[in-house]
């Protein structure tokens, strides 16, 4: 596509710029707008038995005691919503093969997994509705129940849902050119590896939580949402309550953090606002950190066996890989929980040139806490698995890590191409990257380091990836498959009569700076200082139809309407001060907030066009009907992702006594096209490595033998703390997409995507001298120590 | 690790007390009959309640008694008032020079928030064993003064901790204050404590005070509560080489959880010890 390329070069462009956010003051000062602050007139709220069993048929309800409790306004089991709350079922047709079964807001005849809702308490305060839960008495007959992956298709598993015949939920195989005949060539030599990646989950700041308010009088919903996509919950909500689409307006304020767990139908948030609709006043629920911890969804929980073919001269040959993932007892609706594993199939080994490639994955069911989309979805585990073969394969033939990869990373004019699963992919530049970051980590002085400290008996490590991040999809990502999840994003732009702009889009806002990077597009290209721009997001009532903010497609696809739209509200207006100026709108430009000449001086301002066309329209020719809004939609075409790509580094210390990784310092260059806040993008590169930092080192959830979640508490389950973070140095290479003007890429998943892979071939790097090495996640110190034995013999 | 029944996130209903004299409180906790709890600086007590695995139906709160407060010195000895917060024990000039061990401890308990208003009546009597306080007061040989219905005792720290989160304080007995002896200049003092977060309660910590008499050392993270080796002590005190003394390690009965298994533990014992006796003030 092509476009006015102008608008990046104009003096008050913004974009580019790492402006800072209009917001930031607000928040920090504490006006924020987030779900709990939302307090109604005659609101209730809701408190959840939930189940303490990980499988367990519910025998008998027994609501009696609870119902006399003080402050009590009502009680509702699953039965009870059943008649109200359609089920729902987590499948779609483009994955084919994938079922599930029918979910209900609160469990019916048997709780599936420990922490599923059971009763629904409603009462004047959560202390008291929470009192109430106390006495509800729920007689369960405990199942046997189905936990470990690796065991759930055996032939004797608990069945979790028996009309299957077994716990598969999905599985698909991947094969292009001929694994067999490749690693059967002479001279090839195999890595082969058994990777494990923990379950872990999202722990956002604030946890979800929802105010649901029902006027009865036009039987109309009004959803408080702490989530990242409105208009997907607009048509959840219309579908399963039974309402018309247009009578419910789902409100996204402020979101304390989401990273893909606030993106899915929740039982104790579907329930809420079916009792609203029932009890017709407000309800409110908002889960406390026990309640996130075992039904926020979970994460990766993946076995992967991987074996990876290098030459002598160090030509990688192929991989070949077979990934298990649980993922609880039903696939979540409506995104399915086979995303993860299909995601890993198809962005193993992306980066590299591989003629032969085989994979399979399995997803099975089992009686855990739902796993879904979260973070960087699957990129961690296909990152790790060919990364990780590849530092094996490089230590095996006695070849540096970057030359191995040098050597095997497309190169950055070779596109476009397709890469050994079948991904299109275009505008990357995994060479640029790669030498890039081995220029600003000083690789060869690191080295020296290494080299300096082992005699010293200190083991340090230097590990790298390259990497691939799905950015920006296409409707190809679900919407074919029959999900209600738009693809394309809209944005609209108003000037006032004061010469402001009115932006809204249907992107949305959770702390990572979606609208000041709306508000400096919109500046940039129309014309006016950024203080001037006011945006709306988060509100299915007043913005354009879209998908939301996910899968790093905000910017690149919300920005890309933005600019879109802004150019055409700009063109508009210029249509109008060329009449009222006797000109035409070639000879006429909007720069800091006036109409100009091009070469910048003044005609006019926007305040004083507004005003003559809002007010004393008398003064303009009859036939001139000005327009000074303008909406734009965007959606990727050509393309099913816009791929970005990144080059990573860690440094690490292995306590060898101890088994405590210490992460020194770790480097990212990262192309996601134009950037639009360097800031912003620095600062989600940042926190994305943080993230995979606490997937490598620290965050998992551990299940008891009998499917207890047993550290289900901020003080046991471990997410990574700035005392223990590295320097993060990040740099950029800047390869514009040709599928947009704007040229950006997505930005928001590649530290997580990225980061653990080189942490693992970081800590592998530091125990080689020992013969040791380890491929499980996250790398604690007892797994460290036991690998440490292992080699000791 | 608590099962999960259903949200918590808000205590059950409970009275405020707020007495003004030690006598008063002693009178309330005692009338109570075990049902009301004191109230130091909140940070393990409330999150207890919200979490109601603490369901008081009192609380008790010691901010105004005058005889749980101040920080005097009588010879030998160091008074700390119960109700003495971390925060004022960093900035206590006469602590850090009478108990060189508290400027070492202090930056690893949780972080400055929690120091503003925890307090060092609150973790002695609440006993977690991977608490660092409650091993510096078996290292340093502390006495705990407590006052009840009956009047004052004074309890040596040796006989204090009695199991998981168990102490020899009765329902109806608040501490007053902790003693302990000056530190002279021919005491050393070593301390280390292994965690993989900064803050976090230890996956394994030793705590070593050398004197005249020879070693004390105590452990804390490692079993249900801090305790001492007699036996690794006294090897200590003949041999000074620590690995001659690790196996008396074995007779600790080690606590595995998701953390570390026992195994792992005794191994993180041993070398928390080791850098303790490793990093002994010169
Ligand atoms: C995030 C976090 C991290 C933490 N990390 C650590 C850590 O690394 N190391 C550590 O040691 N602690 C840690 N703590 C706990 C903290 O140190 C607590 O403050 C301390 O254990 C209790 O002190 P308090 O004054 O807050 O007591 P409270 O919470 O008020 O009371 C604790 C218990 O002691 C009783 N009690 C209090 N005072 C008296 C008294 N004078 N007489 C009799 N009974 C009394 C109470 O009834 C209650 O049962 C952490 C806490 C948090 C929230």
């Amino acid at each position: 596509m092509t476009g006015p390329t102008h608008i990046f070069d104009k003096p008050n462009r913004y974009i580019g710029q790492s402006a800072p956010r209009a917001d930031a003051a607000r928040l920090l000062q504490g006006r924020g707008r987030y779900v709990d602050d939302v307090s109604l007139p005659r609101m209730v709220h809701a408190s959840f038995v939930r189940s303490p069993h990980a499988h367990a048929r519910i025998t008998a309800i027994d609501t009696t005691a609870a119902k006399s409790c003080p402050g009590v306004v009502a009680i509702y089991t699953g039965a009870d919503l059943a008649q109200h709350v359609t089920p729902y079922v987590g499948v779609l047709t483009h994955l084919a093969g994938l079922r599930s079964a029918p979910q209900h807001p609160l469990a019916l005849d048997v709780a599936r997994w420990q922490g599923e809702p059971v009763v629904m308490v409603i009462a004047t305060s959560r202390a008291l509705a929470e009192d109430a839960c106390e006495h509800v008495m729920v007689d369960y007959d405990p199942l046997p129940a189905t936990l470990d992956a690796e065991t759930a298709l055996s032939a004797d598993a608990p069945l979790i849902h028996p009309e299957f015949g077994s716990n598969l939920a999905w599985e698909r195989v991947v094969n292009a050119g001929n694994i067999d005949a490749a690693f059967a060539t002479p001279g090839v030599k195999i890595v082969e590896r058994e990777f494990r990646f923990g379950r872990h989950t999202g722990v956002t700041l604030e946890s979800r939580g929802t105010v649901c308010d029902f006027d009865p009088s036009e039987e109309y919903l009004t959803v408080y949402y702490s989530g990242q996509a409105p208009h997907m919950m607009q048509v959840i909500f219309s579908k399963h309550l039974g309402l018309p689409e247009e009578n419910i307006r789902v409100i996204s304020n402020d979101v304390g953090g989401s990273f893909g767990i606030k993106i899915h139908t929740y039982g104790d948030e579907i329930a809420t606002a079916a009792a609203a609709k029932l009890l017709r006043r407000p309800v409110k629920f908002i889960a406390d950190r026990f309640e996130s911890f075992v039904t926020d969804i979970h994460a990766r929980d993946h076995v992967v066996r991987a074996r990876m073919g290098v030459t002598e001269a160090g030509t990688i040959v192929g991989i070949d890989f077979d990934d298990l993932t649980g993922i609880g007892p039903f696939s979540m609706y409506p995104r399915t929980s086979a995303i993860e594993c299909n995601q890993v199939l198809n962005l193993t080994g992306a980066p590299y040139v591989l003629e032969n490639y085989r994979a399979r994955g399995r997803v099975v069911f089992q009686n855990k806490t739902l796993m879904c989309q979260y973070r960087a979805v699957g990129h961690p585990i296909a990152m790790a698995i060919c990364d990780g073969l590849l530092e094996d394969a490089a230590r095996l033939i006695g070849m540096d890590p970057v030359d191995l990869r040098l050597r095997n990373l497309m190169a950055d004019d070779s596109y476009p191409r397709a890469s050994a699963s079948g991904m299109k992919l275009d505008d990357l530049s995994h060479q640029a990257a790669l030498r890039k970051l081995t220029q600003i980590m000083d690789y060869d002085t690191l080295r020296a380091d290494q080299a300096e400290a082992r005699k010293r008996g200190v083991y340090r490590g230097i590990g790298f990836v390259s990497m691939v991040e799905v950015t920006n999809p296409s409707p190809m990502f679900y919407g074919i498959g029959g999900a209600p999840i738009a693809s394309q994003d809209g944005a609209t732009v108003r000037l006032d009569a004061g010469g402001a702009l009115h932006v809204s889009s249907s992107i949305t806002e959770q702390g990572q700076g979606t609208n000041a990077i709306l508000a400096q597009i919109a500046a940039g290209v129309f014309g006016v200082d950024l203080n001037r721009v006011k945006v709306t997001t988060g509100d299915t009532a007043t913005t354009p139809y879209g998908g939301g903010t996910w899968a790093s497609r905000g910017a690149g696809i919300g920005g890309e309407a933005m600019l879109q739209a802004a150019q055409a509200l700009k063109d508009q207006v210029l249509e109008v001060a060329a009449v009222m100026l006797q000109t035409t709108p070639d000879k006429l430009d909007i720069q800091n907030g006036n109409v100009t000449d091009p070469d910048g001086t003044k005609r006019m301002t926007l305040a004083d066009l507004a005003r003559t066309v809002y007010y004393r329209g008398n003064e303009l020719p009859s036939d001139l009907k000005p327009e000074l809004i303008a909406t734009r939609h965007y959606r990727v075409t050509d393309f099913p992702f816009v791929f970005t790509n990144g080059a990573m580094a860690a440094q690490v210390e292995v306590d060898i006594e101890t088994g405590f990784v210490k992460v020194l310092h770790f480097w990212a260059v990262e192309d996601c096209g134009r950037v639009i806040n360097p800031m912003l993008v620095d600062e989600q590169i940042r926190g994305g490595v943080v993230q995979g930092i606490g997937g490598a080192l620290y965050e998992e959830c551990h299940y008891s033998p009998e499917g207890q979640m047993l550290n289900a508490t901020m003080a046991d389950y471990m997410v990574p703390m700035a005392a223990e973070m590295p320097d993060i140095t990040v740099a950029h290479i800047e390869t514009p997409t040709k599928t947009s003007v704007l040229g950006a890429k997505g930005a928001g998943e590649a530290g997580t995507g990225g980061a653990p892979a080189a942490i693992l071939n970081a800590v592998n790097d530091a125990l080689a001298p020992l013969g040791a090495s380890l491929w499980q996640m996250p790398m604690t110190p007892e797994r460290v120590l036991t690998a440490l034995d292992a080699a000791a013999g | 690790m608590f099962s999960v029944m259903g949200g918590t996130m808000k205590a059950p209903d409970f009275d405020y007390l707020r007495p003004a004299t030690l006598d008063a409180a002693i009178a309330l906790l005692a009338s109570s009959d075990g049902d009301a709890m004191p109230l130091a600086g909140g940070q393990s007590l409330m999150p207890m309640m919200n979490f109601r695995v603490a369901s008081p139906s009192a609380l008790i709160d010691l901010a105004d008694l005058a005889e749980l407060r101040g920080i005097s010195r009588d010879g030998s000895s160091i008074r700390i008032g119960a109700m003495t917060r971390y925060a004022e024990l960093a900035a206590s000039a006469e602590v850090m020079a009478a108990l060189p061990l508290f400027g070492m401890a202090l930056p690893h308990i949780a972080h400055d928030a929690i120091r503003n208003r925890g307090t060092l009546g609150g973790t002695i009597a609440l006993g977690d064993p991977a608490a660092e306080m409650p091993a510096l007061a078996l290292a340093l040989g502390a006495k705990i003064e407590l006052a009840g219905p009956d009047g004052t005792r004074v309890i040596d720290a040796d006989e204090f901790y009695l199991g998981y989160y168990e102490t020899a304080r009765a329902p109806d007995e608040l501490i007053v204050a902790i003693h302990y002896p000056v530190a002279l200049s021919d005491h050393r003092f070593g301390f280390h404590e292994l965690t993989q977060r900064h803050g976090d309660y230890a996956l394994a910590g030793a705590v070593v005070a050398r004197t005249a008499q020879g070693h004390r050392v105590a452990f804390f993270g490692v079993a249900d509560r801090p305790l001492r080796l007699p036996a690794l002590e006294q090897a200590l005190n003949t041999n000074p080489d620590v690995q001659s003394a690790l196996h008396h390690l074995s007779a600790i009965a080690f606590t595995g959880d998701v953390k570390a298994s026992a195994a792992t533990r005794q191994r993180l014992a041993a070398v928390a010890l080791t850098r303790a006796l490793q990093g002994m003030t010169q």
